[in-house]
């Protein structure tokens, strides 16, 4: 009874309640929409670390887990490793460079890696054999760059860097790729730690030739102990050092807890939205409907029926709008630029998705109570 | 005769602070199978109100109210409701009938709320409103009728899940002169030979012409039953002469032909509920 009333008013009234359904799916594409955004632009941030093969990361002390501050010269390396409950350590260097293609491609910035061949934060060879010599002009590619570029193994691609104000350029042979590793917004590409050191961009090219310095040093601990243990031993046995998690380091990163925050709060006042939009559309079209509930109310429709109705109706509508929403979502991605942090894991759209399907019968509480509140006699003017 | 409804000692007193008004009074009263009843009454007296008690819709301050052998009073309000759907047929003044469902589905609507919708009872609701001259609009919505084409469908609606009791208010409310009498003359013929029984309240005294005994109501009381033919005609000569004041005719479109009665498919064949 329920199902026939609320599918034959929905039909007999298509325009109305598709118009409507197309507000949900419009609230749904900015759901989805901000939700994407939110995980592109965290995994633009944190993608490389997140996946780094190391359980703690050292900083230096008091530089707020900042990567491009931190320093860790070379001589800390060596009493990292010996340090009881570490497997293996592979230092890590950041920088910035620009790939430079033929004329007719656009410059692409890159975060510039350099890595311990073999050691923790060399990421996995996709294609290719990956880095190997230590002194190489070599370089891994992440899927971001060999997407964005058509770069493939066995290229020769030319990065520039900028020491004091001049440009140098510098050939690298890929012999790589791995997947998506971004860094600090930037695709990233890698070379081998003594290489990066060379070629990493510098203040001036007169003064002295420093030490090799590390911006951070990743460590990977044996399976048998508890990464926090290790963590403390470090901080006591190596002096100014700071030693974190993955996750403590990419929350760390400079504005991802606020650019995250403000993204969720957006979010959840779409889906709030959402709720105040439909609760107040179905909580109108039910006190239109008075003298329809009234006459049903009468003629001896149960109080169940008609509240089943007006739920079926809101599920119904909802599903459709959120139906139509992700369609157009799911175009929308299809057609945006590459270079948009736009990325939507099937558990993000899912609790998205899932959460959307709530705001309907959410919204719809009023309507449902209005309906049963309806006095058959009242509403027919006895 | 058997007795449909039985009214005793009915009260109905609205309580309001220290006021109570007494809406219904000692009201008694009984309907018989195949009988057609008007109820009259200025506006005020109670006639509404006893019609709204005998359907259930309100429970009585007082009395029992027994339709097809059972007291409405002791039933819950989902029994009442369940019994509404099944043993009542229902007319009102206007806005009869489901907005989005055609003439035939709001007729349907009974049987497939009773759970007794099927091709032999759907052939009913069809054959029903052929005969009360809707056959070419079935399928019209109510927004696509006129008010006494509605009225009609209200009817059919009414009679379509053999109910035992037939409540109409004020049926000719919204109509004009002419519609208003076609409608309580098919609603009277309709009564009659399907032996229902029905109630119809109106303030409109040409219409107690069709009906076999009148009810005056004055004051929440039942002043007078009047069962005389001849009695009954001079209350409708009197209705007429005081040509009452015309409600405004329904300012829905005009119905294109007069409905011209069907001869009769009836008497209608014998329910078989499926289910329950």
């Amino acid at each position: 009874m329920a199902w026939y009333l609320a599918v034959k008013e929905i039909l007999r009234n298509r325009g109305r309640f598709l118009l409507f359904s197309l507000v949900i799916a419009l609230i749904t594409v900015l759901v989805l929409f901000i939700a994407a955004l939110a995980q592109g632009l965290a995994e633009a941030n944190k993608e490389y670390l997140e996946k780094l093969d190391a359980e703690l990361i050292v900083f230096q002390k008091n530089v707020d887990l900042s990567t491009a501050a931190s320093r860790i010269p070379r001589d800390k390396f060596n009493d990292i490793r010996r340090i009881e409950g570490v497997a293996e350590i592979g230092p890590l260097g950041f920088a910035t460079a620009t790939i430079v293609l033929d004329d007719k491609t656009p410059l692409l910035d890159v975060s510039l890696i350099g890595v311990e061949p073999g050691k923790p934060g060399m990421p996995p060879a996709l294609e290719g054999t990956g880095l190997r010599s230590p002194r190489g002009y070599q370089t891994m590619i992440d899927g971001n760059v060999a997407k964005r570029t058509g770069i493939k193994v066995g290229d020769r691609i030319k990065i520039k860097t900028i020491v004091g104000s001049d440009e140098k350029f510098h050939t690298l042979e890929v012999v790589g790729i791995t997947d998506g590793r971004q860094f600090f917004y930037a695709p990233s590409i890698f070379v081998p730690f003594n290489t990066w050191d060379s070629i990493k961009p510098q203040p001036n090219l007169n003064g002295q030739p420093t030490a090799v310095i590390a911006n951070v040093v990743a460590v990977r601990i044996e399976p048998s102990v508890s990464p926090e243990i290790v963590a403390a031993r470090i901080e006591s046995r190596v002096s100014n050092v700071e030693v974190v998690d993955r996750k403590t380091a990419y929350e760390a990163s400079p504005g991802y807890q606020a650019q995250q925050g403000t993204l969720n709060t957006q979010r959840g006042f779409t889906l709030l939205i959402g709720i105040l939009v439909i609760g107040g559309f179905f909580q109108i079209q039910t006190l239109q409907k008075v003298p329809q509930i009234g006459v049903l109310k009468a003629i001896g429709t149960s109080n169940h029926s008609i509240a089943v109705a007006v739920v079926l109706q809101i599920v119904l509508v909802t599903i459709l709008g959120v139906a139509i929403g992700s369609m157009l979502t799911f175009l929308l991605t299809l057609f945006l630029p590459a270079g948009i942090p736009i990325l939507l894991s099937g558990t993000t759209a899912l609790i998205a998705i899932s959460t959307l399907l709530l705001i309907g019968p959410i919204g719809g509480m009023v309507s449902v109570r209005l309906a049963l509140k309806v006095e058959p006699l009242a509403a027919l003017g006895m | 005769m058997n007795t449909i409804l039985e009214t005793n000692s009915v009260y109905k007193i609205y309580q309001s602070g220290n006021l109570s008004v007494t809406a219904v009074e000692n009201a008694s009263i009984t309907l018989r199978k195949g009988e057609f009843v008007a109820m009259v009454g200025p506006s005020g007296s109670g006639k509404t109100t006893l019609l709204a008690l005998i359907a259930g819709l309100l429970r009585p301050t007082k009395g029992e109210i027994i339709i097809d052998g059972k007291d409405i009073v002791k039933m819950s309000d989902v029994e009442r409701t369940r019994f509404r759907r099944e043993k009542v047929g229902f007319t009102f003044q206007a806005n009869n009938l489901v907005p989005f469902l055609t003439a035939l589905e709001n007729v349907e609507l009974m049987l497939r709320m009773n759970k007794r919708y099927n091709r032999q009872t759907a052939d009913l609701a069809k054959r029903l409103l052929i005969r009360l001259g809707l056959e070419d609009r079935l399928n019209n919505l109510p927004s696509q009728l006129s008010g006494g084409q509605q009225q009609r469908v209200a009817i059919a609606r009414a009679l379509v899940h053999d109910p035992a009791i037939v409540l109409a208010d004020e049926p000719t409310a919204a109509l004009d002169s002419e519609r208003a009498f076609q409608v309580v003359q098919i609603l009277a013929e309709l009564i009659h030979e399907e032996e229902r029984a029905a109630i119809m309240v109106t303030h409109d005294l040409r219409m107690v012409q069709f009906a076999d005994r009148v009810i005056q109501m004055l004051d929440g009381k039942v002043a007078r039953v009047i069962e005389a033919r001849s009695e009954i005609e001079a209350l409708a000569a009197i209705g007429q002469q005081q040509s009452p004041v015309q409600p405004q005719p329904h300012p829905k479109p005009k119905e294109t032909s007069v409905p011209h009665l069907q001869p009769l498919p009836f008497p209608l064949p014998a329910f078989q509920p499926v289910g329950d």
